[in-house]
């Protein structure tokens, strides 16, 4: 970056970013609240809404009591009644206690009432492994989450996502749910001091290639990333692609970059069986075959709870060595 | 009007790549007339023409490679008015350039691997997958195997000797799968052969002078008309026997590969010319300037490796024919015979043929009918 450019970034972390987006969500629009557990005085269990209680008040910033299902089923009764809730669940994990309001009720009131009502809500959510936080914590559930109609599911990996996302899944009209992963909370990047809404239909080519294609999300985009610095040592042109968006997905994107490079490997957090992974197989062999110049490969976490060991837990998930590892494979490298 | 298609020079070809032509709209050609070169697995081939007529079009730039039955050119007979040009392609010829499944060669053992890209790619090229080797750890053929092989036929149309070896690898594992051979073998005295050759090649110059594997070729032909389950094709419906001698004489080539083919009619013409058709042959298959109908045309193979020092051969048998001779080193050995020992001059000659057209017991006189006529050179 030249010094010039930098005159109109800023450096600040994915937590930072996405304080900032809350701040600016809960003071342009007193609809606006922000209701989970420990958000309010503890300052979120990530820390993402430190002080925004004392900016904002109690009844802006809200602490709910440990009931998933509770508080989830509150906000969807709030956006019906024309709030815009933002919902934050501290894990994945945890969210399975609320997935029957946010399949059976957010997903589908607007169909079930034949569209009297729709569900202006935001979800946010820590997602992933890598913070030695076991088996009941450390789950990427998001790909479960991307099967169900009737929502949208983000996963900001960037610093402008973490920051653009928020406000973009608040002008939805219907449910959103954003996943962030957990490991990404303390990354710095650089931020146009401008920043805001971004684009949440799109995935995004952060590094063109020509050689083979890496689609991933999330914390797995930075291994992904890093993965392609490396192969580019060995004379291996890959792109990179972050898919940002994982419900709905966009076909266009990543079918234009398989049908550039020929060559495809799908890195997900997520389990291997029954995964987003598997969905964006499917879909390449449904309308990418005739471009396939090998078989897709992917890097998922191992089918194992995760484990709680930092080696065993690092072990169990998606690194930039499998990532090359798979590639080489792809590309026929013996 | 009539198609001149891409001729199979063999059954294990699908495709070839048109050289150049030797004609041009307008010329009057006759059966036999070379009109153009076509480069296959095998080398370059001069392609015969067997119709005469006036070359109306040409429907194929040279540097194509054109699958097998596709048309080349369109002919008119003499006499025939021009077609007028018509506006839109006639839609038969639309259906002709889908490629004509050659008979006889199966797919080799499992399925070859080609990813959908590169099966797109050279469908694009109208490339012949079966010239393409994969080079990927799993043999699978990828568009960089396409790229390459489109490369090579552009910069040179030089026989790639991979391929080469691919055909022959398809053709042989074909007649090892689907051929039940049975193997024969017997001592034939070749004394008489040696000794009357030495007396005939003593008055010849170096140029004219026969080999002994021209004797054993004519041999087989004069006995041939008794054994024609030795002597055809056999294809899906069944063996059919050939009336025409055309015995395919394996050649090796420089920098390896092989290649077979017909010297024609064998039975209808004496030593002199068989020789000489003979290297006229090696020398033509060497140089790459074999005509088509000598690659489609065998009917019976021999093979003889009598430079190499081997005692026998056990050859294998080219699909579709249904035998082959093979013919090993003459060598001094001691001979024994009327209850006397002599030093002879010998040579193991092996008969490989189908099970499916003959059995043991005519293979065996088959055998001993062509030792019995090699005892009578003079006679050939």
């Amino acid at each position: 970056m030249s010094a010039r450019e930098k005159i109109h970034m800023t450096r600040i972390t994915y937590r930072e970013a996405i304080r900032e987006a809350l701040r600016e969500a809960l003071a342009n629009d007193p609809d606006v609240f922000l209701v989970g557990e420990d958000v309010g005085k503890y300052g979120g269990c990530y820390a993402v809404s430190m002080g925004l209680l004392e900016e904002f008040g109690e009844d802006r910033v809200r602490d709910a009591p440990l009931s998933e299902a509770g508080f989830t089923g509150a906000g969807i009764g709030a956006a019906m009644g024309g709030l815009r809730p933002i919902v934050e669940i501290m894990t994945v994990n945890f969210s399975l206690l609320a997935l029957d309001q946010i399949m059976n009720n957010a997903a589908t009131i607007r169909h079930m009432s034949g569209g009297q009502f729709n569900i202006p809500l935001v979800i946010r959510m820590a997602t992933g492994a890598g913070k030695q936080l076991a088996a009941q914590h450390s789950h990427s559930l998001e790909g479960w989450y991307a099967h169900i109609p009737g929502l949208k599911v983000l996963t900001p990996a960037t610093v402008e996502d973490a920051r653009g996302m928020l406000s973009s899944a608040l002008a939805d009209p219907d449910p959103v749910l954003i996943f962030e992963n957990a490991t990404l909370y303390n990354m710095e990047g650089w931020l146009a001091t401008d920043a805001g809404q971004v684009d949440i239909e799109r995935a995004k080519v952060y590094r063109e290639g020509k050689d083979i294609s890496i689609l991933s999300y999330g914390a797995s985009f930075w291994k992904s990333l890093d993965a392609a610095t490396k192969l580019a040592e060995q004379g291996i042109d890959a792109e990179v692609i972050d898919l940002r968006t994982l419900r709905p997905l966009d076909n266009e994107t990543i079918f234009s970059s398989v049908r550039k490079t020929h060559r495809a490997v799908i890195v997900d957090e997520g389990w291997r069986s029954g995964s987003l992974s598997a969905e964006i197989m499917a879909r390449l062999m449904e309308f990418c075959f005739y471009d396939l110049d090998a078989p897709v490969a992917r890097v998922c976490s191992e089918e194992v709870p995760i484990p709680y060991p930092k080696h065993l837990e690092n072990a169990a998930i998606p690194q930039p060595e499998k990532i090359i590892a798979a590639v080489h494979e792809v590309l026929g490298h013996d | 009007m009539t198609d001149f298609c891409m001729p199979s020079l063999g059954s294990d070809m699908e495709a070839g790549t048109l050289v150049e032509w030797n004609i041009q709209p307008g010329d009057e050609v006759h059966r036999g007339d070379i009109v153009a070169v076509v480069e296959t697995v095998k080398g370059a081939i001069d392609v015969e023409i067997f119709e005469d007529g006036i070359i109306e079009t040409l429907l194929v730039a040279p540097g194509t490679e054109i699958p097998v039955g596709t048309p080349l050119a369109r002919l008119r007979a003499c006499g025939e008015k021009t077609e007028p040009p018509s506006e839109k392609p006639a839609p038969e010829k639309l259906k002709q350039e889908e490629p004509v499944p050659t008979p006889g060669i199966a797919p080799s053992p499992g399925r070859q691997r080609i990813s959908p890209f590169a099966r797109r790619r050279a469908k694009e090229l109208g490339m012949d997958l079966s010239t393409v080797i994969g080079s990927d750890p799993n043999r699978a053929i990828t568009v960089f195997d396409i790229e390459a092989t489109a490369k090579r036929l552009k910069a040179g149309l030089k026989t790639d000797m991979n391929a080469m070896r691919a055909a022959i690898a398809a053709a042989m594992s074909h007649s090892k799968r689907e051929i039940p051979h049975y193997y024969l073998s017997a001592k034939v005295d070749m004394e008489p052969c040696m000794h009357w050759l030495e007396t005939q090649n003593n008055q010849r110059e170096p140029s004219e002078r026969l080999l002994p594997v021209i004797l054993i070729a004519k041999a087989m032909a004069s006995v041939m008309a008794r054994f024609p389950e030795f002597n055809g094709y056999y294809t899906s419906d069944g063996f059919a026997p050939s009336k025409n001698i055309h015995i395919g004489m394996a050649i090796s080539l420089r920098g390896g590969g092989l290649i077979a083919p017909a010297l024609h009619d064998c039975r209808n013409k004496d030593l002199d010319q068989l020789m000489s058709e003979f290297r006229d042959l090696v020398e033509r298959a060497r140089g790459g300037h074999l005509r088509s109908s000598e690659m489609s045309d065998p009917t019976i193979t021999l093979s003889s490796l009598g430079e190499r020092g081997v005692e026998e051969i056990m050859p294998i048998i080219f699909p579709p024919q249904v035998a082959i001779i093979g013919c090993g080193t003459v060598t001094e050995q001691p001979w024994a015979e009327g209850g006397k020992l002599s030093v002879r001059r010998g040579a193991t000659i092996s008969l490989a043929a189908d099970h499916r057209v003959s059995d043991g017991h005519r293979g065996a006189l088959f055998l001993s009918a062509l030792a019995h006529q090699l005892q009578n050179p003079e006679k050939l």
